[in-house]
């Protein structure tokens, strides 16, 4: 019996390997995914079928099979239009409340409960 | 300590929300793209619209003389309105325009420039849009100004009589 829940432990952890995103059609839909279609409103690279979206999504796959990695390719992206083409902004002083206010949120929240809970009993 | 923390917490949320919707009405909504002027010519290698020749940026654009690089495409209909204007400026002798064929068919692009005349000087054929991309382009059309390597001026859709004394100012 224990050599049988080994076995499936085993199994189990190597089984994830396979949603690892090695494939470039799967990188080049995380990045297009990533990527602000700039002349829509509101979509990503990947949802769009604009002549723009369409160059870009083309181009992400010349820049995959030239060998940039993920990072290269947004940086790249970045370098030509500016951030607002990336959906994960990035943390600098113009984004900081937005990063910063969840957490804020959260541990005012925290606060709140515990006082609460500290009340009750 | 209860009823202290409450109102507190609240009133630190409401400062909060108040002061980040307050930025949010200030800001526009309508995003205008950064012009990135001031920048250098993207380096590329690229087919020349009919023919079989492969040029290179260093070859087309020469330091010590203004250029102008216009992204066009026979089936865009701005770019209709602006090419008298483009006639216009190739006339002119320190300026020498390059045309950056988008998207677009050899035999549609060619009875377009038969019909309206052809302003440039040597035209570069982007089949799939990615070397607008190098340069930073939305669409068609976009026009560049360009002087010692260096991207001085960009003009994102036509261009009009205001953005044609503007580069005629330039050139001067």
């Amino acid at each position: 019996m224990k050599t049988v829940k080994i076995f499936f432990i085993i199994f189990f952890v190597f089984s994830f390997n396979h949603l690892k995103a090695n494939d470039d059609e799967n990188l080049k839909n995380k990045i297009t995914k990533n990527l602000r279609c700039l002349i829509c409103q509101g979509q990503s690279v990947y949802d769009s079928d604009s002549e723009f979206a369409n160059s870009l999504k083309t181009l992400v796959d010349i820049k995959i099979e030239e060998g940039l990695s993920e990072n290269q390719i947004y940086n790249f992206f970045k370098d030509k239009y500016g951030e607002w083409i990336l959906y994960d902004p990035k943390f600098n002083k113009n984004t900081y409340f937005l990063w910063i206010l969840p957490l804020l949120l959260f541990l005012i929240g925290g606060v709140l409960i515990r006082k609460k809970l500290k009340f009750k009993n | 300590m209860k009823n202290k923390i409450l109102p507190i917490a609240f009133s630190l949320i409401f400062i909060i929300i108040f002061i980040l919707f307050y930025k949010g009405l200030q800001d526009t909504s309508i995003y205008t793209p950064k012009s990135k002027i001031k920048d250098k010519v993207p380096v590329f290698s690229v087919n020349l619209f009919n023919s079989d020749k492969i040029i290179s940026s260093s070859e087309l654009f020469k330091s010590d003389k203004f250029y102008l690089l216009n992204i066009w495409s026979s089936w865009c209909v701005p770019c209709r309105k602006e090419h008298p204007l483009l006639m216009e400026l190739s006339l002119r002798e320190n300026i020498e325009l390059i045309g950056l064929n988008y998207k677009d068919k050899n035999k549609n692009a060619n009875s377009f420039l038969n019909e309206l005349g052809n302003p440039y000087k040597e035209i570069i054929f982007d089949k799939e849009g990615i070397y607008a991309i190098e340069w930073g382009a939305y669409g068609v059309p976009e026009t560049f100004i360009i002087y010692n390597n260096m991207i001085i001026e960009k003009y994102i859709g036509p261009l009009n009589e205001q953005s044609f004394n503007e580069i005629k100012n330039l050139i001067k």
